[in-house]
């Protein structure tokens, strides 16, 4: 078994942030284990996005190329990358945890006889990989036992890409053989869910509520509060799920990202789907029930207590202080 | 169409988290379960499926004694017949090794789709639906909003990041991870858990379905996160904390 191959995307044309974070995890790998490092970038016209690698310090950039390639769906990627590692034997395959890696590397990994360690924050020693568990309640130490190479995708944010070394590599091309009737699914376009006509993007205060508001009629009291403080309402994501808010209003990953001076998070407990749309706020407020609700990590003040109680008195407060 | 939903048992949310002696998982007793958020929708997607188009429900479900409620559950809602892979050791496999066991009891149904979760609340691997098509040697799709049958398969909305979207078509059998927020969920009626009563519930072990447990990764260890503790916490009655709050917002972080 040879090196770490580190599988790179593309966002807009170039390498995608968060590929730049998995790079700096493989490097991070790279000096704990003495493995050299190969970057892939897959696609059907790679030059550009390869050459952008290629003044970082990796050992190689692999082109995996392939006109069946050109368009993202889970059997080319899994079909090319299969054929990739078995010419290549690598001991470790790291990927950035995005949505298009949750579609086909658990699957990439099962043909390889191994499983995907997901979503990793932190490479310790040995080495062994943490991740969340109980939506980020507890955090979880992973151990590789198999003989197939370790399969590890990391989360947004969890390694700093101006970590990154600079350097040259060579770039070679790796050609797979893909055939048309290998590729059963057809995507068609991406589009845009309905026009936004809320931007919380540029809202200057928001109040968001989750989960522990419990029912559609309680939503009043974070309306009152949003309304005091000038705010916009916005919500996670099972708040949004229910009906109980439009999603235009929902705050993550699968909704907004925004950054307010302000953000008073109101029953919702943090899960990372949550936290990523949020944690570049200025002043993070958190009310909970649960003392130990992750939400607390990320916020600047927190009231641990009931937020049918705490909600109202804050409302009045503001009001008062608004006087 | 015949439909296979994979459900799993999940501690529920707000269950107090206590690490167990030997750290490497945490204290069950006293827990409450329920059935995990987006197999609940994977659920609803299949019974909508059917209303629509006619076939049969079959809820699928790997663990111990204890998932039987969340079966019942899911019969009483509408499935038709139940698949409990009797397993007391669900939480020493891995990915791999669970999606081995769900692809066991599969294969020998032939449905012509296989529905589960986008993920756990419990791990949160995301892993399961994706491994099972890749088992039973399926096409598929993940985060699916929306399922719509045409002449050769399904078209299925999927869910990209940031407010994006994307249709798929693909033929069946397929294999789909539904994500939460598609559809409404139902509750059972009284009617129908008084029928669930009777449906049919086949148990079957691990060893019978000839899956072992050897795990590929292994969760060697659980521990609370590090509080980086940058949180001022704010204490006293809600009156007294909001007051407390607001001297805070105004004269230290300056944001009111």
């Amino acid at each position: 078994m040879s090196g770490i191959l580190l599988v790179l995307e593309q966002r807009d044309g170039h390498i995608s942030r968060i590929s730049w974070e998995a790079l700096a995890a493989g490097q991070l790998l790279a000096s704990e284990t003495g493995l050299a490092v190969s970057a892939v970038v897959v696609g059907a016209a790679t030059e550009s996005l390869a050459a952008e690698v290629a003044a970082k310090a990796v050992g190689r950039v692999i082109r995996v190329e392939h006109p069946l390639l050109a368009q993202y769906t889970a059997d080319g990627f899994i079909l090319a990358l299969h054929q990739l590692i078995e010419s290549e034997v690598p001991a470790y395959v790291v990927f950035a945890h995005t949505y298009q890696v949750r579609d086909y590397a658990p699957a990439l990994a099962a043909r390889c006889g191994s499983v995907l360690i997901g979503d990793v924050t932190g490479i310790g020693a040995g080495p062994t990989f943490t991740r969340q568990l109980l939506q980020g309640r507890l955090n979880g130490s992973y151990r590789p036992t198999g003989a197939g190479p370790c399969f590890i995708s990391v989360q947004a944010g969890a390694f700093r890409s101006d970590a990154v070394e600079a350097g040259t590599a060579e770039v070679t091309i790796f050609t797979p053989s893909i055939d048309t009737a290998q590729i059963r699914t057809t995507p068609s376009a991406p589009f845009r869910g309905s026009a936004q006509t809320v931007d919380l993007g540029s809202a200057q205060a928001i109040v968001a509520v989750g989960r522990g508001i419990k029912g559609e009629e309680n939503l009043l009291l974070v309306r009152e509060l949003a309304t005091v403080l000038g705010a916009e309402l916005a919500a996670s994501r099972p708040i949004c799920d229910n009906g109980w808010l439009p999603m235009e209003r929902q705050v993550g990953s699968s909704g907004q990202t925004v950054a307010p001076k302000l953000y008073v998070a109101v029953g919702i407990s943090g899960a990372i789907q949550h936290l990523v749309g949020m944690k570049g706020s200025q002043c993070i407020v958190a009310i909970n029930k649960d003392p130990e609700a992750p939400i607390f990590e990320v916020a600047g003040y927190g009231i641990a207590g009931d937020l049918f109680e705490v909600v109202p008195a804050l409302t009045e407060a503001v009001k008062a202080a608004k006087k | 169409m015949k439909i296979i939903v994979a459900i799993k048992q999940v501690p529920e949310r707000d269950a107090q988290i206590r690490i167990d002696a030997a750290g490497k998982w945490i204290e069950e007793s006293g827990f409450q379960y329920a059935m995990n958020e987006s197999d609940a929708y994977a659920l609803e997607e299949a019974l909508q499926l059917k209303e629509k188009h006619g076939g049969e429900v079959v809820v699928l479900s790997a663990g111990p004694e204890r998932v039987g409620t969340t079966i019942r559950e899911a019969l009483a809602k509408g499935a038709d017949r139940a698949i409990h892979v009797d397993c007391a050791d669900l939480s020493a496999r891995d990915a791999l090794g669970v999606a081995r066991l769900l692809a066991a009891a599969i294969k020998p149904e032939s449905p012509d789709l296989v529905l589960a979760g986008l993920q756990s609340d419990d791990l949160g691997q995301g892993q399961t639906g994706v491994i099972l098509a890749e088992l039973l040697g399926l096409p598929h799709a993940t985060l699916i909003l929306q399922v719509e049958k045409t002449e050769t398969g399904l078209r299925v909305k999927r869910e990209l990041e940031e407010g994006w979207f994307q249709w798929i078509d693909l033929p069946t059998p397929a294999v789909l991870t539904i994500q939460s927020g598609g559809n409404k969920l139902r509750y059972a009626t009284l009617m129908g858990i008084k029928r669930a009563k009777t449906k049919e519930m086949r148990a079957m072990t691990a060893a019978e379905l000839g899956v072992d447990a050897a795990p590929v990764v292994v969760l060697e260890r659980v521990a609370l996160p590090l509080k980086q503790k940058t949180t001022q916490m704010l204490p006293g009655t809600a009156k007294e904390a909001a007051a407390a709050l607001v001297e805070k917002l105004k004269f230290e972080a300056r944001v009111l």
